[in-house]
């Protein structure tokens, strides 16, 4: 057990009685100052309690727009203005919406990127992982389905290509994508019933996934950045010698990052809330119109090197199911990797670079989602260059690459190619 | 209890078996009009009805979009010249004999892809993912094709199509533009949405 659990006895008479029937107290104090950490977090562990203040902020805005949006393709755009220009600090909740959902997906990949560096999927933390990616796909959904309600040009064009990606199932995908959308076209019935799901359904399903996310976590304990179970080496009292409460150490570590973050957050909503076109795109700030595609149709940034993958395969099925794939690997990493070492410090050169690549090849298929290199093509090869022939050849080797991530994970780690250091018994930290 | 020590558990898995049967039926049963609830409502049903497009002023070589079930279908007064470069593309083509017959009614099943010669109708939804694609109509080199003979280029996935809507090979789009069902009233008008007499 990650947790050590007591039974408190409050001395107020009040508080007493309470928890005598309900522990909460103990519930509480078992789950912060009652659960030990290793020692040795890094700069990497602050995004998981940064996902948490985002969502906190999600919601807590959240609530404050539906009060203010119509969730019908008549008014949709208008309230969104409205919200804008005459609620009285409205632009204010809007953005810091807005720049919450970009900054909760930096997070997110980072938290991520962190699972992968230092092995946080391996045995025992497999379900801490699956939850985690579950939490993903809830949040892309989520996000998806929020980008849709101002209901802009770039709502309307985005739901109608995310739609219709479940087209590409046979024989019921025409049906399945008429039954999503309640319409022939994304229409105000889409509208009102995407509203539903992200202000309703999918925040239930967010919030329960990430109670169940920090129970498993809980149980199992904190990986660290060497990769070491601190609950093998115990002190007579059976806290682990490496170990630290998380309250109140790591609270107040968590607090200054927060402090950080907020700071980054403060700066971009006040004064590049757009971010340049990539938080909120330019098209969006026209009204949906079902008879003008933008000239560029891109998702926003957090959905491109997805995106990417979509377009670099030259037929509709496959691309559809390349796509999924991508994201689907992720949920098998914890049984493609057969290595015993978890934390990249002790694991072989192989895996750093093979990890290195996987993370620029992510970089580089966003790059190619959104437009980036079509861009650049010209300036490089010249104005008469064909676009399409060099993007699809810069995009399908970085789409190889990162695929050949989790072949190599498997071949490289299951054929005992892998190369690793002696693992310390102890933290490295000095301390 | 008087027989706590016999416990027919046969029975008793039964029990639970064909209460969890009745119950998991009910529970289906109800979801029914839940997921029924998503498909298109009678109102959004009605709002599908043909649509009449005038095309006197349509001037040689220009596309007119029309709107009909919220989709855009578009109408091409295509040239001579225009009409001469289709045979060129059909080694570049996924479809070039339009045999995928879910894409055209059996009178537009031609080389032209349309009842009249010169008169092209096709939604204007592109048959990768829904985006609508732009309307390329000169024989020029294009950014994304140094030989286009004319056509219509999508600007999601670099979709590409030619004079008569037919998808070309190495892009993403699956299937050649949709020919929606479509008839002439006389010269000058067409009705979107109505198959001609006695045409399938």
């Amino acid at each position: 057990m990650g947790v050590t659990s007591v039974r408190l006895h409050p001395k107020n008479r009040v508080l007493g009685w309470v928890e005598d029937r309900l522990p909460w107290l103990s519930f509480v104090s078992a789950h912060t100052s009652g659960y030990y950490a290793p020692k040795n977090f890094n700069l990497w562990y602050y995004f998981g309690s940064l996902a948490l203040i985002v969502l906190v902020n999600q919601i807590l805005t959240g609530i404050f727009l539906t009060m203010f949006y119509k969730p019908n393709a008549a008014e949709a755009f208008a309230s969104v203005e409205y919200i804008m220009r005459d609620v009285n600090w409205g632009w204010l909740i809007r953005y810091m919406h807005s720049t919450g959902a970009s900054l909760f997906f930096v997070v997110v990949y980072l938290h991520m990127f962190r699972g992968l560096m230092y092995g946080s999927y391996k045995k025992p933390r497999e379900l801490v992982w699956i939850l985690g990616m579950l939490i993903f796909l809830a949040l892309m959904a989520e996000a998806f389905m929020g980008y849709v309600l101002p209901w802009g040009n770039m709502s309307f064009w985005g739901a109608k290509v995310i739609i219709s990606l479940f087209g590409a199932v046979p024989l019921i995908g025409d049906s399945l994508v008429e039954w999503i959308m309640g319409d022939y076209l994304p229409a105000d019935a889409t509208l009102n019933r995407f509203f539903a799901l992200h202000v309703i359904a999918l925040p239930l399903v967010l919030l329960l996934l990430v109670v169940l996310h920090i129970a498993a976590l809980h149980e199992v304990g904190s990986n660290n950045p060497d990769g070491i179970e601190i609950k093998e080496k115990k002190k007579p009292d059976g806290t682990p010698l490496d170990g630290i409460a998380f309250h109140p150490y790591y609270t107040v570590k968590d607090l200054f990052g927060t402090g950080f973050f907020l700071l980054l957050a403060a700066f971009i909503i006040f004064y590049a809330p757009t971010f340049g076109g990539w938080f909120l795109e330019h098209d969006n700030f026209i009204p949906a119109n079902n008879l003008a595609t933008p000239e560029h149709i891109k998702p926003v940034w957090y959905f491109t090197p997805f995106y990417a993958m979509l377009r670099m395969i030259p037929a509709k099925l496959p691309g559809v199911i390349v796509m999924f794939l991508g994201i689907v690997l992720l949920f098998f990493v914890p049984w493609l990797d057969k290595g015993k070492v978890k934390s990249i410090r002790y694991r072989g050169l192989g895996y750093k670079i093979m990890l290195g690549l996987f993370a620029i090849s992510f970089v580089m298929l966003g790059a190619v989602g959104a437009g980036v290199s079509a861009e650049k093509i010209p300036e490089w090869f010249g104005a008469d260059a064909d676009v399409t022939t060099i993007e699809n050849l810069f995009g399908r080797f970085w789409l190889i690459v990162y695929f050949a991530f989790f072949v190599f994970l498997w071949v490289y780690t299951r054929f005992g190619f892998e190369k690793t250091k002696p693992v310390p018994d102890r933290v490295t930290t000095h301390a | 209890m008087a027989n706590d020590a016999v416990v027919d558990k046969g029975r008793r898995r039964f029990l639970t078996a064909t209460t969890a049967v009745v119950g998991g039926a009910g529970v289906v049963v109800a979801a029914i009009p839940f997921i029924k609830s998503w498909e298109p409502s009678a109102a959004a049903k009605s709002a599908g009805a043909p649509v009449e497009a005038d095309i006197a002023k349509i001037e040689a070589g220009q596309k007119v979009t029309f709107a009909w079930r919220g989709l855009p279908v578009f109408v091409v007064n295509r040239t001579k010249p225009q009409l001469d470069t289709l045979p060129l593309v059909d080694s570049k083509l996924k479809d070039p004999k339009s045999e995928n017959v879910d894409q055209q009614p059996k009178y537009a099943q031609n080389e032209y892809r349309s009842i009249k010669p010169e008169w092209l109708v096709v939604t204007g939804i592109c048959t990768h993912l829904g985006c609508v694609p732009d309307y390329f109509p000169d024989l020029k080199p294009e950014p994304f094709d140094p030989q286009w003979k004319g056509g219509f280029f999508c600007p999601c996935h670099k979709s590409r199509y030619d004079m008569a809507g037919r998808v070309y090979d190495g892009v993403p789009a699956p299937a050649n533009l949709a020919v929606p069902p479509y008839k002439f009233l006389d010269d000058t008008r067409i009705l979107i949405g109505v198959n001609p007499e006695g045409a399938a």
